[in-house]
């Protein structure tokens, strides 16, 4: 055991009750760890204040999640009529629903612009592998929890929604249409499915959540945070130790912070008071429909936070896997001509590169059933997949020299605006109804995304790269 | 950052060994104790018992009308064409994934239905009313022609609003579209003597 440590005989009652603490549990050590002794670098901007703000609105879903749950049932006869039951007759339950169904939205918005943020300033590479490990995991987590959320309230939009998604795993060769029958408890999405789906959506992801939560900001701190310069503030250290350029979180970053969380506050009590369906797109107007299981409702589209993901399921059609058997073929004949890979090696790539091209079906016409491959549902599915997974890869995907875009060449700022601006477009696909011209555009949308990370290892090493500064660089107010 | 070598020395083998034997039986114990628990996911005895035959009577359908019923909680559809639309049926083959029902007979597509017009009549139509794409419910595009989200010469069927696969009046899937097989049939058969009373979920081969 640790040395007993005495306050003075003349402290007052406070410091006497917190030596007395300090002997049983790191409260003081804890404090001094994670806020008034960890060091920050002094340079942070309008980006930084996304990581602070989607801590608040974690907090925000959980208390008034807390206060949902006691008036709402998860039960198929209730469901439905009990949210409205809060809407109408609770007191003032319009306004905690509100700011939790408003608070799903606003979460995206902030992690969205948070992971940006880490694309910017390359907040992903080493030391900080797992920083953003753990953020992805936060980040799959938190699209669970939204689409499970999104089944309670038992609308057309929840139940046609949860039957897309469900019936998305039995695409999945061999045990796909047991899983998505394990999923639901039911032949289709019933209550036993509306009641485990409340129960993952209270219990088991926020608890996940949580951890994750917790293991992003330990990892976080154990390396320092990263900063818009992609210097290491801990290379250049005073006669203490204390990073030149770090300044303490706690009383710093607390109060920047707060003038964010002020004016994060003014926006979403816009939308909670004067916009909470925000015209369809938080709260889309079928949801107002009670769920019929006879009948789809005549345009069904995803949550906006997950139409990107959902074009790209969309885009993935039998046409659009003859351009990945191109793409593949292409792919492969590069590695063979250019690639610096013995020749055993090489055979390896040729086997597999031909299983993939069977799986993706370009040996159909053969009408050797060995030969079928699999649907483009499947691959479909497993493009959605790929297109959030692929994100856990990006600290070897980015071989760049340098971590910030500030030092990346010129050219590299346009590839990042050509990937949001194809984000935002599938975005806005996933909302619209199909139609050819509109599938056409998600399938190069499609093609756009998975290059600019599959090509990402070749073209963030290309070009002239500016001289990164030893220290970071600060302009006082 | 600065890295250092970690050095581990000084291993006891013996006590590894029964460190890792006991790793070993724990796991066993655990993942036996999550057996009962995975179990709870699957559909209960009360969910399995859901589904017993429903008996529908026709006899007020008109010709281009269509009727839904739910069987299994499914959406099941009875049309009865006209006779335009059965004639729709011949022309719009190569246009279509699998006209000839011939993928997975046994889940979509019963022997008697396996024909041009995927019935035993060829006037009344019974489809699973849920997209093989995703289960989704189509809707229904009876009229000829070009419209929104169809093609200019559109013959007649259905279009699912999730993700734009399209069937025909046979409920057969329209070539390149995300939707893999045809709609399926549901075991089905007529009443004997009775040609207005369907029985949907039992057939001569399958008695419930």
């Amino acid at each position: 055991m640790a040395e007993m440590k005495v306050a003075p005989a003349n402290a007052s009652a406070g410091v006497k009750l917190l030596t007395w603490v300090d002997n049983r549990f790191p409260a003081t050590k804890l404090w001094k760890e994670h806020l008034s002794e960890y060091y920050a670098p002094k340079n942070f901007n309008f980006w930084y204040f996304f990581g602070s703000l989607a801590l608040l609105v974690l907090v925000i879903q959980i208390v008034t999640g807390i206060f949902l749950v006691m008036h709402y049932k998860p039960d198929a006869a209730q469901a439905f009529a009990s949210v409205e039951y809060i809407m109408r007759d609770v007191p003032w339950g319009w306004l905690v629903r509100y700011m939790h169904s408003t608070g799903a939205s606003a979460f995206f918005i902030v992690v969205y612009m948070h992971m940006f943020r880490g694309f910017l300033y390359g907040s992903y590479r080493k030391p900080r592998e797992l920083v953003w490990i753990f953020g992805c995991a936060i980040f799959l987590c938190l699209m669970g929890e939204a689409f499970m959320g999104y089944l309670l309230p038992w609308g057309q939009m929840s139940y046609w929604g949860a039957q897309v998604i469900v019936n998305l795993f039995s695409a999945i060769p061999f045990v796909g249409p047991d899983l998505s029958l394990m999923i639901r408890g039911d032949y289709v999405v019933s209550d036993a499915t509306l009641n485990r789906f409340f129960s993952f959506h209270v219990i088991a992801i926020p608890l996940i959540l949580l951890g994750l939560v917790v293991a992003h900001v330990i990892a976080l701190h154990e390396v320092g945070s990263n900063n818009p310069d992609g210097v290491e503030i801990k290379a250049k250290k005073d006669a203490q130790g204390i990073p030149l350029d770090g300044i303490p979180f706690h009383p710093y970053y607390t109060v920047h912070d707060l003038l964010g969380v002020v004016g994060f506050l003014i926006l979403f009590s816009a939308v909670v008071f004067f916009a909470p369906e925000m015209g369809g797109y938080f709260l889309e107007s079928n949801n107002f429909i009670p769920a019929d299981s006879l009948k789809t409702p005549p345009h069904i589209a995803p949550v906006w936070y997950f139409t990107p993901f959902y074009s790209m399921l969309r885009a993935t059609t039998d046409d659009m896997m003859k351009v990945f058997d191109v793409l593949l073929i292409v792919a492969t004949l590069l590695a063979l001509w250019k690639g610096k890979f013995s020749g055993m090696a090489k055979s390896v790539i040729v086997v597999v590169a031909l299983v993939v091209l069977t799986g993706f079906g370009l040996f159909k016409g053969t009408n050797i059933p060995a030969l079928a491959g699999c649907d483009a549902k499947f691959w479909g599915v497993l493009v959605m997949g790929g297109s959030v997974v692929i994100l856990f890869f990006m600290p070897w995907l980015d071989q760049s020299p340098v971590k910030s875009i500030r030092y990346r060449p010129a050219w590299h700022k346009a590839v990042y605006g050509v990937f949001v601006a194809t984000f935002l477009i599938l975005g806005y696909l996933g909302i619209e109804p199909p139609d050819p011209l509109k599938t056409a555009m998600s399938q190069i949308g499609t093609v756009l995304y998975f290059g600019f990370f599959l090509l990402m290892p070749w073209w963030s090493q290309m070009g002239t790269f500016k001289p990164v500064p030893d220290r970071v660089v600060f302009h006082a107010h | 950052m600065s890295e250092s070598v970690v050095v581990h020395d000084g291993i006891d083998e013996s006590k590894r060994r029964w460190v890792a034997i006991t790793c070993g039986a724990g796991a066993v114990a655990g993942v036996a104790t999550a057996v009962p628990f995975v179990s709870t996911f699957a559909p209960s005895e009360r969910a399995k018992a859901a589904g017993a035959a429903v008996e529908v009577d026709i006899s007020d359908l008109k010709a281009g009308e269509k009727k839904t019923v739910e069987w299994r909680g499914q959406p099941v559809w009875i049309v009865r064409r006209t006779p335009e639309m059965i004639a729709s049926l011949s022309k719009d083959t190569a246009e279509l994934a699998d006209p000839d029902s011939k993928r997975n007979p046994d889940e979509q597509t019963p022997p008697y239905a396996r024909n041009e017009h995927r019935s035993i009549k060829p006037e009344v139509l019974v489809v699973v009313g849920i997209c093989t794409h995703l289960g989704c419910s189509p809707g229904d595009k009876f009229t000829e022609g070009a419209q929104p989200s169809l093609p200019a010469d559109w013959p007649g069927g259905w279009l699912c609003p999730c993700h734009g696969s399209t069937f025909d009046m046979a409920g057969r899937v329209f070539k390149n579209k995300p939707a893999p097989d045809n709609l399926r049939v549901p075991p089905h058969m007529y009443v004997a003597g009775n040609d207005n009373k369907l029985v949907i979920g039992e057939d001569a081969n399958n008695k419930g």
